[in-house]
């Protein structure tokens, strides 16, 4: 069985076909890349995943279980995590504090204990901060944990989304172009520790990214995405090589 | 460990108001306190727990509210309503104002929740509009409400008090646009200072807390908040209920430190939330010891400015306009920096310490 499965996809927005049958299916402990030329749909694509929009077609499976229509908070509570093109920090909240909030359904006591700081809020804290700060040093933040997130360089910020995503023990992560803005030498880092991660965390995971290096140096499939359908489909070396997929990157 | 830095500021702002508190009853035992300001200490208390709670709502979850006084006038009204009616049943004061602080606390927390169910689902500025009229609804319904009570139970109306229809031993607690006369004059000065600190300890912790963690969440970024599988409207409810009803324990300090409570546009109107928000603004959003400061000092000085007259509120603008620019201004944020009590008396405040 499938980590997941994606059968016949698609979306429209007004007259734009954004998203048209697309099937995919990643197994356990993949890793996966998603590429395509700008406007393809792959954003849409990790929302659609995540229930952030609802699909017009199609039916998405996690790891069996059909999570089609689900809202977004059920679908991290079965096992999506993810992180945004656009840096979706909790910015005034430190990073530590980001952290935390993926753990929030990992580590549980009730309001009332945290105000009248009952014994779990003690035993409770301190286990989440445990482990907010072993996530942290997989991502060497844990010096900055008690840093506002909005402080953090871009790179440091890309990766503190990684590391919240994380907190939410995910089976499935989703990566929205995780090198955006970082130079080749932060790129190289960030190869190893997605694959650190894949194998510490045992996550299965999915990337978007345009570039090409760390797509061919880390993904074992790859899915190419034009104008919000399949080009190609495969190993990195057939999928790249694929004159359709160089004419769609390099234009006619 | 070490004590967290914002743990230590909170036990800061709690020992400051310890202390000013002592230094008051000092004032007070030695003769040498005004009977204005006397007269203002439990409104100061009362005015800064609205000003805390409006922040939990403003600053903590990031939602606008404009009917923060309704909820107060809940609170004020139902504990009123309670001690008015329990005063020979319950003997104990101290028993009795309690319940009716609790009483106060739960309607108001009761209303924030009906709102909060019904508006905050919603994505926008909705809670704005709708707190905006229902400060105004409520304060309209209690100016018409008839209530009292027999010994077959309660009674209401809509017209006036002849038609309760009360037996000759009942009596009317609620008369319309004459409110309840008579609630026993309960709310000292201590009790609101405790009830103050109470009131800013149960927020801080939430705030220091899973449940504050994820409010505070929602609003730096709702949609991720969402990712992160954190109910949003549960928690926007939560936070908006805890928010009214400690407005509501305001109400019971308001409502037991007068003989005759009424709702009039004065007490309990628009002019009073929007006070409140200029409060809250002022004093910093989502900083709570800030929201203390400003109440205080914007309800002392349209006092100490009465011999002005006229240009008693030009001054108060003025005011307001210099505190925030004190307050906002980077050039007066470095001042403040440069200026603080930690470069003057070093001693006192130990350096950090880095890491764990
Ligand atoms: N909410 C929306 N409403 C209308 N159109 C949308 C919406 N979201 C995406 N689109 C459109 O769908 C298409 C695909 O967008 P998407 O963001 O998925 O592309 P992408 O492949 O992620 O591109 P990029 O590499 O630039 O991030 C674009 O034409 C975009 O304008
Ligand atoms: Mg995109």
């Amino acid at each position: 069985m499938s980590m997941l499965s994606v059968k016949n996809l698609g979306i429209s927005f007004g007259g734009l076909r954004a998203v048209d049958s697309v099937s995919i299916n990643i197994e356990k402990g993949e890793l996966y890349g998603l590429i395509g030329p700008n406007g393809a749909g792959k954003t849409t694509i990790f929302n659609l995943l995540t229930g952030v929009y609802k699909p017009d077609t199609g039916i998405i499976e996690l790891d069996g279980k059909n999570i089609t229509g689900k809202s977004t908070m059920d679908i991290n509570n079965e096992g999506i995590a993810r992180t945004f093109q656009n840096i979706r920090l909790f910015k005034n909240m430190s990073v530590l504090d980001n952290v935390k909030v993926g753990l929030h359904n990992q580590y549980k006591y009730p309001t009332f204990a945290g105000i009248l700081r009952l014994p779990s809020y003690f035993k409770t804290e301190k286990a989440m901060n445990e482990k907010a700060i072993e996530i942290l040093k997989v991502f060497d933040l844990d010096e900055e944990k008690d840093i506002m997130a909005a402080n953090l360089p871009y790179g440091k910020q890309r990766k503190l989304e990684i590391a919240r995503a994380l907190g939410t023990n995910p089976k499935l992560l989703l990566l929205d172009e995780p090198a955006a803005g970082m130079n080749p030498k932060e790129t190289d880092e960030l190869m190893d520790t997605i694959r650190l991660i894949r194998n510490k965390f045992n996550v299965t995971i999915l990337l978007i990214e345009h570039d090409m290096k760390l797509v061919s140096g880390i993904c074992e499939k790859i899915f190419v995405l034009n104008f919000g359908t399949k080009l190609a489909n495969g190993e990195p070396k057939e999928v790249l090589n694929n004159p359709e997929v160089i004419k769609a990157y390099l234009g006619e | 460990m070490a004590i967290k830095k914002t743990t230590k500021s909170n036990l800061i702002t709690i020992a400051i108001l310890i202390i000013i508190y002592i230094v008051c009853q000092i004032l007070i035992a030695t003769g040498s306190m005004s009977n204005l300001m006397k007269g203002l200490l439990v409104p100061l208390c009362y005015y800064s727990i609205m000003a805390v709670s409006l922040n939990l709502t403003v600053g903590i979850l990031g939602e606008l509210s404009l009917g923060h006084a309704g909820f107060m006038c809940i609170g004020a009204f139902a504990s009123s309503f309670f001690s008015k009616t329990m005063v020979d049943v319950i003997g104990n004061t101290f028993i009795r104002f309690t319940l009716a602080i609790i009483i106060g606390a739960l309607s108001a927390a009761l209303f924030g929740m009906i709102i909060g169910v019904a508006v905050l689902r919603l994505r926008g500025d909705y809670l704005a509009i709708v707190t905006l009229a229902f400060g105004e609804i409520i304060k309209n319904v209690i100016n018409v409400l008839y209530i009292g009570i027999d010994r077959n139970g309660l009674h209401f109306s809509m017209q006036d008090s002849m038609s309760l229809n009360l037996l000759e031993d009942g009596e009317a607690i609620l008369n319309g646009p004459r409110g309840i006369t008579g609630t026993p004059k309960n709310a000292t000065f201590t009790i609101a200072i405790i009830l103050l600190i109470l009131t800013y300890v149960i927020i801080t912790n939430l705030v220091n807390s899973r449940s504050g963690r994820a409010i505070m969440a929602i609003r730096d970024n709702r949609i991720a908040a969402e990712t992160m599988g954190i109910p949003i409207t549960r928690f926007k409810i939560l936070a908006f209920s805890i928010s009214a009803g400690l407005a509501g324990v305001a109400g019971v300090l308001y409502s037991h430190n007068i003989s005759t409570l009424t709702a009039t546009p004065k007490n309990f109107g628009y002019n009073m939330s929007i006070m409140i928000l200029v409060f809250v603004v002022l004093g910093g959003i989502g900083n709570l010891r800030g929201s203390i400061i400003a109440a205080v000092i914007l309800t002392l000085l349209p006092e100490y400015l009465r011999f002005m007259q006229d240009y008693r509120m030009l001054i108060y603008a003025v005011v307001l306009i210099a505190l925030m620019i004190f307050n906002w201004n980077p050039t007066c944020i470095q001042w403040r920096e440069n200026h603080s009590l930690k470069n003057y008396l070093p001693m006192f405040f130990k350096k950090e310490k880095e890491g764990l």
